[in-house]
């Protein structure tokens, strides 16, 4: 007699604290063996889209820190580009500086986050101990340069908010000094962990081609063998006058993908020293009157700033009509902005595309026929965040 | 790039012929406008073609024009990583038309067909799995619509009577305050000046 076997569905999440979030994720399991998942989204939806449609320029800004809530900074950049682009003006370079050492601050506070809570998956829990100190102290420099620790709207349309102090300027650099060994210390553990590589190595697979095929962007096409970064094909900012390498992995599984972000974080902390180094004086914000606010000073003296600064602050800037589409190369990959303007002061279309929510799709097709308790790494090292999945 | 550009639009509108309505290079982006029934041979082209090779689809944007008869426009933008280009193609249609699916060409715009159909309630053909992805479930009307209220229809709470959560038809304290900011603000315009007269000067 041929014996009947049914498959079990499983409910994974909403709660769950593997899922990174609020994931829901139905899997169809024969045994162990995982045969379907269907990913279940939009537990987090809150319209950012339609919101940013209501709102002028400046208050859309801050709806970019609350996508991707762990590297704020570089999801903001993205639309600072944009609207910049459609404005057709010019950002000063000590602006520029700025930015890339802070977006360089979020590409480290997003990459130590991912690799310890994937070590926390596969159940290391030193790691995040560890690494969740360097964050506190990436996320002061925040602070110290916009007033908050994470929803830091400090990237404006023009320019950077307000200049940074000389002090916090060396105490990056301080830190900056300080944190390879940091590095060393978190490889130390994971790198040639025996548990950590029977977890990660040839799980969750993703060759040359399939990473194309699904849309997939940064550390997962990276890993997967194909060299390409956005700060290098696509330079923005001052990233051309910038050494810096680009790792790649070479099996495109869950463990070269691991190495790949622990390179990044060693690339970043050069990236930051030179900006720091090289960091011009200068203005911080476009000269423009029509689009950057003016000084707190001028406020106090000028009749006309206060009448710019009025004026900026009820109607906004007017942007010209046009489309216009800008991506960066956020921690996760590709964070792209696709704005239409019809001329007025509120956006017509803001369409953000998010990096995770294309390697999300492909969590049916990774997971397929490996272990249930393969979710967690697979899912750990896509380094998803729901904030910018479900928009 | 701006001359690279002008070459990949030359060479589609030489291949594509009568397929092209209209291609306009703005803001360094290339954008091709085109009809809904050659969506499919168009994309499949700009894949295979050896000097296109768009193998990447980054992402499907919808947008609703209310007033004029072809009302929404759906954008689709495209990467080739081998010449480092991006390519915009965009179709206008009228509500009711039901749109080819991609999944055949591209796996990834399942999700994305999904969430245009979630957002604007646009049906796509051919299509795996056409289900509402980042709306609730039991949800119902299309939010990115332009006629769609901000504020939505119905709102959630937890009923301690009830004990569980409930749904109830959007109740404001305050309506919602639209306001009109469209005033002319010209202003002076010696700031553009000096920065022009800046510019010139360092030319010379």
């Amino acid at each position: 007699m041929v014996k009947k076997t049914k498959s079990l569905n499983l409910n994974f999440g909403p709660q769950h604290p593997a899922a990174h979030g609020v994931l829901r994720l139905i899997l169809e399991l024969d045994g162990e063996i995982v045969e379907k998942a269907d990913p279940h989204i939009g537990l987090l939806h809150r319209g950012t889209e339609k919101l940013i449609e209501q709102k002028t320029y400046t208050q859309a800004l801050p709806y970019f820190d609350r996508l991707d809530y762990v590297a704020p900074m570089n999801q903001e950049h993205a639309f600072a580009l944009a609207s910049e682009k459609l404005l057709n003006i010019e950002v000063p370079i000590r602006a520029k500086y700025i930015r890339v050492i802070f977006c360089e601050i979020g590409r480290i506070l997003s990459h130590i986050l991912n690799v310890t809570t994937q070590a926390l998956d596969v159940g290391a829990l030193t790691p995040s101990l560890w690494g969740f100190e360097e964050r506190e102290t990436l996320m002061t420099f925040y602070e110290r340069a916009s007033g908050s620790r994470l929803h830091a709207n400090y990237f404006r349309t023009g320019g950077v908010h307000q200049d940074i102090p000389l002090k916090l300027v060396e105490d990056i650099e301080k830190f900056c000094r300080s944190f390879p060994k940091i590095i060393d210390d978190l490889e130390s553990l994971l790198t040639d962990n025996r548990i950590f590589k029977q977890r990660n190595v040839e799980i969750g697979i993703v060759s040359k081609q399939e990473a194309l095929d699904h849309s997939f962007s940064g550390v997962m096409l990276r890993g997967s063998g194909i060299p390409w970064d956005l700060r290098r094909s696509q330079p923005y900012e001052i990233y051309k006058d910038l050494d810096f390498k680009i790792p790649i992995g070479k099996n495109g599984d869950c463990y070269d993908r691991y190495l790949c972000r622990i390179e990044e974080m060693r690339e970043s902390v050069k990236i930051i020293l030179q900006c720091v180094e090289k960091l011009p004086k200068g203005p911080v914000k476009s000269i423009d009157g029509k689009i950057s606010p003016p000084n707190r000073d001028d406020l106090k003296q000028s009749m006309e700033a206060l009448i710019h600064h009025f004026k900026l602050f009820t109607e906004g800037y007017r942007v010209p009509k046009g489309n216009v589409y800008t991506a960066v190369e956020a921690p996760k990959g590709e964070f792209g902005v696709y704005l239409i303007s019809d001329g007025t002061n509120k956006p017509y279309r803001c369409k953000i595309r998010a990096p995770g929510f294309s390697h999300l799709q492909a969590m049916d097709y990774l997971i397929r026929g490996h272990m249930l308790a393969d979710v967690p790494a697979v899912l750990g090292s896509l380094d998803i965040v729901f904030g910018e999945v479900d928009r | 790039m701006l001359e690279d550009l002008k070459k990949l639009e030359k060479l589609i509108n030489s291949e594509l012929t009568s397929k092209v309505q209209k291609s306009i290079i703005e803001n360094l982006e290339l954008l091709i406008e085109i009809n809904e029934e050659d969506l499919i041979d168009v994309v499949q082209f700009l894949k295979s073609n050896e000097k296109c090779k768009f193998r990447q689809l980054i992402d499907i944007a919808g947008v609703d024009y209310p007033d004029q008869e072809k009302r929404f426009r759906l954008v689709y933008l495209f990467l080739s990583h081998e010449n480092n280009n991006r390519i915009k193609i965009s179709i206008n249609f009228e509500s009711n038309q039901i749109i080819n699916s991609l999944t055949k060409i591209f796996p990834s715009a399942n999700w994305m067909e999904r969430e245009v159909f979630d957002m604007y309630g646009i049906k796509f053909k051919n299509h795996p799995d056409l289900r509402r992805i980042l709306t609730d479930y039991g949800f119902k009307g299309h939010p990115l619509r332009k006629d769609f209220p901000l504020t939505g229809f119905n709102e959630v709470r937890y009923s301690e009577k009830d004990k569980k959560v409930i749904y109830e038809p959007v109740k404001l304290e305050q309506n919602y305050r639209n306001f009109d900011f469209e005033s002319p603000w010209e202003g002076t315009s010696y700031i553009k000046e000096i920065n022009k007269i800046e510019k010139d000067g360092k030319k010379n």
